[in-house]
Parts: C-alpha cells; structure tokens; sequence
C-alpha cells in the first residue's frame, strides 16, 4: 500500500513541474501592469519604472523564472502586494477556511443525493425518481449566487434563523486555536461547544448553497450507476438466492455502483474548492476562491501562482485518496495498481 | 396439452403430487411497441426427482419460463394468465417474503456465463455465506465453516484458499462451481439451470454437468435444464420440452424426441443439431430449396502450400511482484520464466483448403490465429504466405501492406465486431474503400450489392444498422465483409459460436459454398469439433500452446491417437441414440 501511494506521488512531479512552468508563464502573459497599478494613477514614469525594479520586474523572464523557482524551493511563494502578507501565511489562512465550507456543503449533498439516487434507481419511474430529476435540474440549474442570495433572505432577513452573512465567525467571537484549520473540529476539540454553535451558525447556510448545487451530478450518477448494477447478472443471482432486498441493493449492487460515484465527488469536491467564489462572496467567507480572483485582477502575480499550485498539490492528493478508495472498494484495481 | 408422467427417472413415484406444475402460463412483458406475450400457455409438471429439459432458440421464451417460477422476471413482465404451483404454494399469488424464503431454500438457478453471476468484488466464501445466513441455514458463528462445506461438496480443491477468493481469481469453469454451490447450499428441492454451460469448453462441460447430475441425483432433487441444445438435453434429462415462440411445441421423453420428433420445429432443431455421421447439407432444414451446388472451381494450384508456419512461439512476459525501494519506483523484479502462450508450432494450409484449430480455451488458438491474422508479432518463428515472410512485416505496419487484403478474418461475435454507427452497406465496404480498390460511387455500391448476394443478404437490408438485423444477418455482414477485398486466405474465429443452431446450420453451409465458388482457404478455429469435422478437411488440436495432434479431420475423429483428443471428443454430449 504504502509502496503504491509513494510511486502515485512519484508520478505526479512532472504535473507539477508543469504547474509552476505554465502558471508562472500565463501570469507574466496576462494584461496589465503591475507596476502601474501599485503605483497608482498619478504616478510619474519614473515611479513606476522605480516599482518595477523592486519587484524584479525588468529582468528578463528566465531570470524572473529562475528566482521564483529559488524561492519555491526554500518555499517562499512571495509577498502578496494586496494583502502585504506572505502569500504562504494568506493561503495557510485561508484554504481550512474553503475547504471547511467545501466539505461541509459535500457532506450535506452526499447525504441527500445518494439515497436519492438509490431510491430513484431502485423504484425507477416512479414519484421518486421524477423528484430525484426534478431535484438534481433544478440544483444545477440555479446559480449558486441566486440561491445563495434566497437563502439569506429567507432565513436570515425573513425568518431570522442565521446569522447574518459575514464570514466564519460573528465578530464577538474570536477563532479557536489552529489545529485542523476548521473551525468546527477546532472549537469542538477545544471544548468550546459555545463557539462551535457560533461557527455552525455561520457555515450552514453557504454550506447548504454548495450543496444544493452539488446534488445534480452526484444524485445523477448514483441512479445511473446503480441502474446498470441492478441489471446485472449478479444482482439476478443475488434475487435468485432469495437475499433480502436490502442486501441486494445495499451489499450487493451499491458496493459495485460506488466507483463511478467516488470518481464523480472527487471531480465535484475540487472544483467546488475553487470555484465557489460566488458563494465566499455572498457570505463574505475568507476562501481562497476570493483571494485568488482579488490578487488576479490587480494583477498581483504571486498569489495567483501561489493558489494555483495549492490547488494542483491538493488535486494531486485527491486523486491519491480516490485511487486509494477505490482499492478498498474493488479487489481488481488493487490487483492492477 | 398432455404430458405423460416421466417414467424415464429411478424412483418417481406416480401417486405423489408433482413438484412442480405450471398451467396455462403467459408472461407479459410491457415495451415500447407495447406489451408482448414471451410465454404463451405453457404447461408443464415436474415429478420429484425428474430431471426436464427444455430446448428451444433464442426468443422462444425458455428463460422467461423459468424466471417466472422463481418469480424474478424483471420490472416490465408480468404473470399474465396462468398458475405456477409449488410443493403445493402458488407462486403466482404468494406474497414476496413467502417467495424470498423459498429461492435460494427450496428453487434455485445456476445461470450462463457464470463469472458475471457472482458479485464481482464479494470473496465466493462470503457470497455462500450470504445466502446460508439468510436462510437459517448457517449462524455468523459457523458460516464460514458450513461455506467450506458447500464448497468441498461441489469438488472444489483447497476449499479453505478458495473462500478467499474473488470470482476474477478463478477460472469459467471454477466459477460454474461456485455458482453451482451457491444454489444447493440450502439443499432446495428444484434446481433450475439456465443454459450452465454455455461458453464453457466441452470438457469443461461435461465435468459441471456431471457434477450437477451427481449431486441433485444424490439429493432426489428435481432439475430443469435450459439449453439450446437438443444433445445436452438429450444426454442429461429424463424428458424433454421443446419451445418455439413462446409455445410448447413438443414434450417427450428425451430418446423419443431423437428417435422420432413429432413436430415440424422439433425435426428443424435436430436436423441443425451437428452430429455424428452427418454432412454440412444434412444440417439444413428438409424443406429448404435444394441448393443449387455450384460445382466446385478448379482451384489453380491446388494443394500447393498458401501458408507455411514454422516454429512460431509467443511469450508474454510474466510479472514477478516487484519488491522494496525498487517496487515504489516502477522497476520491475527479477524476470520469472516467460509464459509461453503459443510453444513452437509448425503446420501448412494448402491452396483451397480448410484447416480446423481446436482446442479448449487458454490453448493458444486465439493466439496463433490473432499472429496470422498479422495482428500480433510473433516472439520467434516464421510465417510464410504465398512465398513471402509475413512475420518479417511488424503487426503495426501490416495494415499498410499489400498483404492486408490477402488475409482476413470473421469474428466471433457479429454483433460487437459490427461498427454500431455503420450501415450493412458502409461496413461492407470498409475493406475496399480502406484497402484502395479504387471503387468509388454506383461501381461501389454495385460491388457491395454482388456481395450481398454472394452471401445471401437481401439487398433491401443494405441500408440497415446492426441492430436492426438478426443474429444470422448481422454474420453474413461480417462474411461479406471479409471476402470483400477478395483474400486467399479467410480465418474464421468461432463464427457460429453466438448463433442459434438453424442459423448456424445456414452460415455454415454458405461458408461452404463461398469457399469452393472463390476458390479460398479456410483456418477454422472452433471449439466444437462437430462442426469442425463437418467443415474442415484437416485439424490440428492444441493444448498449453502446443499441437498434440493434427492430421485429416475424419482419420482423427475415427480413431484419435492423443489421450487428449479421445478426452475431447468423449466430452461432446451424445443424444441416446
């Protein structure tokens, strides 16, 4: 086991390499001007001229590349020049922050999209299947903003039952002690279930907003895959043998359905990671979604490239964890690996 | 309709009510096009101890009779009319838990194609615990024990290994063991086996029907035995059913089905069934137009060597678990002997001949036809063809060659080996338009026509996709387009091997003739060496790789000289005539 998850991460260094060669290229090729945004509308040639030596921004771009492959190895990712912040210390801060949100929003659509499937495979044509449509159309229909924006005007304007949307934590409460990074393990490991009622609070709604969005795919492949498991020979043996049909379904067709499933939510969890900027924009949550598109529209190179490789190191670890999952379900692939 | 009793089966005592009775049964099954009858008015009684074949094609409803007794038809059919009693339960109108406790306990069913019968990623040992468990049979405490003891029963070596095993782990004929297993853990009273050995190799076969006549005889157990073979049937059942269409056309005991067939279909089927002492013309029905033989072409140059095949071999590498640091980073360990699939084997077709290459399955037959066929390189050896070394072209480059055309193949399955997107016509003229005939426009199409007829497609059927033909329709698009660039040499992968036996009895025939109107070779690589015998005018039989036989095809059916091809032919199921 342990031999297959080192080579698996040996295979994923050329990806990388790639990662910090395109990322560093396309953030030198995109419009705009450092230097002059930072140095603001009314400064004189000379200031700006003055920036770009600064930042290094006159040298050719092999020597720029060199130096920030340097400072990648001693794993300085640079100065974020919006926040003043070392782009390490904004992303440490701020990735708990959308992963916490991400999961959380996963877990919820999980726990309603698979039973949902199931039952819609399971009683095909009926009232539940045409609710698991109707569901999963309308989910990835709406976009998350709009939902999002309901949400808050139903539950925290109109009914009162959420706090107001601003960020992980009301600003009387002030976060628990870093372990996870997740507000929620954090206050519950610190014993502060006051605290974690108030991060709760905060998180369910965006959490919900995710979730919403995230049932389609997921309910979608839960019913297509147990479909074709439930037609299959083994499953008619299954009946033969006069097995309950909750053995059937459960342990027997729903174990084969889960790899299409387990493929799909990691495909969802890591786009949602990074794109759910809409909804850490309608709740002012502090992710890492909205910091990259801030630090992009300034301009500011090294948190972009800073998220993006975050993001390529994470999506590389996902798939470690699927292809880990999937050995445990299917003897097979355990075999091939 | 009138069934006699079985007075064929040791121990039936007539004044018992019978095990099993079906009357008038008609099963629904609700499509697109609306509902239709698979079963219609079927009757049929099954004594206590008696062994019932039922017989018939594809489509004839032999299947959806059974599932309907165990009552597992799937969600569009239904029990229209009739009634199915059970050791006195009526099937029909019992709840589903009264049903479910008696699958598995008191009905079971073995099924075709045995690997996709058992849960793909559930240790075997598990899956009959499952099914002891669910019926008392077994408590989590001894299960495991109790699953070793159904395993030792169904002769399985190493029981204790085999429980851990996964059905991918085991061989066809190992998993028709477990399945087999699965169904007499809980010791039922009926056991219903659809079509067991279907695609298993003959000595394969007749080890797992003899198991099952061993053991349910043993048990007094009653059988129904589904197969599209009326010698199977023959050989292991007391009575027989034939089927047509949903209908029963003929019950009798099974010598008197062979010895005098009463009805039309009856006498169809068995005329197609391959046999001893009979010819490819035999096979067609007896009303069927006398065909036209078209004298046999003098072949030019007969019998002069078209292929010449010297000290072929193929390795594949066999993997060693690689092991520590190496391991992690991909080095593979110490290379183990390599395995041998195809061990130095030297034959010859000669010029309008046709060679049979029999041999069970993991023999190498598929192997040395893929590397005649140029589709595989051979690790050693020489293949000559028409004086030209073949094997010195690489498989990958052979396609360009002016050789591609000389050489093709019909695969075993016409469905899978049809481009679903492809009209007959388009699939037809795939090799001329890929081989550069230069034929273009009406010529094309004009040549695709005379193809057609050559093999018997009407032209209206041109202009179809696959799925809108028939299994023998979808065979002769795989024909034609293989004789369409006009080869020397046709290698035929099991062609008939999905088809119903009318049909195959059809294809057959026309292959026949095709071969002596074009005046081509033929490597026939088959299992059932009935057809081969009809079909082929010497054989070579293979085994691990090697030939242990070869020689004129009639001489080695008369009088084998290997062990193995005795075992062989001993293995093919003789009705008991």
């Amino acid at each position: 086991m342990l031999k297959q998850i080192v080579r698996r991460l040996g295979t994923a260094v050329p990806s990388l390499i790639g990662v910090v060669i395109v990322t560093f290229l396309l953030t030198r090729v995109l419009p705009g001007d450092t230097a002059a945004y930072f140095a603001g509308p009314a400064a004189t040639p000379q200031a700006i001229a003055e920036i770009k030596t600064k930042l290094g921004l006159d040298q050719p771009l092999f020597v720029q590349f060199l130096a920030y492959v340097k400072d990648l190895a001693t794993g300085n990712l640079g100065m974020s020049l919006t926040t003043g912040q070392p782009v390490f210390e904004d992303i440490r801060a701020r990735l708990p922050a959308s992963a916490e949100l991400t999961l959380l929003g996963l877990i919820l659509s999980v726990a309603v999209s698979v039973p949902l499937g199931i039952l819609a495979a399971v009683r095909q044509g009926s009232w539940i299947d045409h609710l698991c449509r109707v569901v999963a159309t309308a989910g990835v229909s709406l976009p998350v903003f709009f939902t999002g924006l309901l949400l808050v005007y139903v539950f925290y304007y109109k009914l009162g039952w959420a706090p107001a949307p601003m960020g992980r934590l009301d600003f009387i409460y002030s976060a628990p002690d870093t372990v996870t990074g997740f507000y929620l393990i954090d206050s519950l490991l610190a014993g502060d279930f006051e605290l974690f009622r108030a991060a709760w609070s905060q998180i369910w709604l965006p959490a919900v907003t995710l979730a919403i969005f995230s049932l389609a795919p997921i309910a979608r492949m839960t019913r297509a895959s147990m479909l074709s498991v439930l037609a299959s020979d083994f499953v008619r043996t299954a009946r033969a043998s006069g097995l309950k049909p909750s053995k059937v379904v459960m342990g027997y067709a729903f174990r084969n359905a889960l790899l299409p499933v387990i493929t799909t939510l990691g495909m969802v969890f890591s786009f949602l990671l990074g794109a759910n900027v809409l909804v850490e924009k309608v709740f002012a949550w502090p992710g890492i979604g909205s910091y990259a598109i801030e630090a992009l529209i300034t301009s500011d190179y090294a948190p972009v490239q800073g998220f993006v490789l975050a993001m390529a190191i994470l999506y590389v670890l996902l798939n470690l964890a699927i292809d880990i999952l999937y050995g445990l379900v299917d003897p097979r692939v355990r075999i091939e690996a | 309709m009138n069934i006699h009793a079985g007075n064929m089966s040791a121990g039936v005592n007539n004044m018992q009510p019978p095990l099993l009775e079906v009357r008038d049964l008609t099963v629904e099954f609700a499509t697109r096009r609306g509902t239709v009858q698979a079963v219609k008015q079927v009757d049929l009684t099954l004594a206590k101890g008696e062994t019932l074949g039922i017989v018939g094609e594809s489509g004839s409803g032999k299947s959806v009779t059974s599932y309907a007794v165990m009552r597992i038809l799937d969600r569009a059919g239904r029990i229209a009319e009739g009634t199915i009693s059970f050791g006195g339960v009526d099937i029909g109108a019992a709840s589903e838990s009264q049903v479910r406790a008696l699958r598995g306990r008191e009905m079971s069913m073995i099924f075709q194609n045995p690997r996709a019968a058992l849960n793909p990623i559930r240790k075997v040992g598990k899956q009959i615990e499952d099914v002891l468990i669910e019926h008392v049979q077994a408590q989590p405490s001894d299960a495991k024990e109790k699953a070793i003891e159904v395993l030792k029963a169904v002769r399985i070596a190493r029981p204790e290994e085999r429980y851990h095993a996964y059905p991918f782990e085991l061989s066809g004929g190992m998993c028709q063991r477990i399945v087999i297993a699965l169904a007499l853990a809980c010791r039922p009273q009926l056991l219903i086996a659809d079509e067991p050995t279907t695609g298993l190799d003959v000595t394969t076969q007749k080890a797992v029907m003899d198991l099952v006549v061993e053991l349910t005889r043993e048990r007094n157990m009653s059988t129904i035995l589904i197969t599209h073979d009326l010698g199977l049937a023959s050989a292991y059942c007391d009575r027989v059913m034939v089927m047509e269409k949903g209908k029963v056309v003929e019950t009798a005991n099974a010598e008197a089905v062979f010895r005098a067939p009463q009805h039309a279909y009856t006498r169809k089927l068995m005329r197609a069934t391959p046999r001893k002492g009979v010819t490819l013309r035999d096979l067609l029905p007896e009303d069927a137009a006398p065909v036209a033989l078209t004298p046999a072409m003098p072949v030019e140059g007969a019998g002069t060597p078209l292929l010449v095949v010297e000290n072929l071999v193929k390795e594949y590498p066999r993997q060693t678990p690689a092991t520590g640091l190496a391991g992690a980073f991909g080095i593979k360990g110490a290379a183990a002997d390599p395995f041998r699939a195809v061990d130095d084997i030297s034959f010859s077709v000669a010029k309008g001949e046709s060679l049979g290459l029999v041999g069970e399955s993991g023999c190498g037959k598929s192997t040395t036809s893929m590397m005649l066929m140029r589709l595989l390189d051979p690790t050693s050896g020489r293949i000559v063809f028409k004086g030209e070394e073949l094997s010195a072209i690489p498989a990958k480059r052979f396609a360009g060659s002016k050789w591609r055309s000389r050489i093709q193949l019909v695969f075993q399955d016409p469905t899978d080996s049809l481009n679903p997107r492809y009209t007959a016509a388009r699939a037809i003229a795939d090799p001329l338009l890929r081989l550069g005939s230069g034929l273009s426009g009406k010529a094309l199409r004009a040549k695709v026509e005379e193809l057609a007829g050559l093999v018997g497609l009407p032209v209206h059927l041109l202009d179809r996709f696959p799925h809108q033909l028939s299994g023998g329709q979808k065979a002769r698009v795989g024909i034609a387009r293989a004789i369409a660039p006009d080869p020397d040499l046709v290698i035929l992968d099991e062609p008939t091997a999905a088809l119903d036996v009318s049909v195959q009895a059809v294809v057959l025939n026309l292959l026949q003739d095709l071969k002596q109107r074009l005046g081509m070779s033929y490597i026939f690589v088959s299992h059932d060496l009935e057809v081969v015998r009809m079909l082929c005018d010497r054989v070579i039989v293979m085994r691990t790789g090697r030939i242990v036989e070869e020689g004129a095809t009639e001489a080695i059916m008369a009088a084998p000289k290997a062990e193995y091809t005795r075992e062989l032919l001993a293995s093919i199921p003789h009705p008991p005539i």
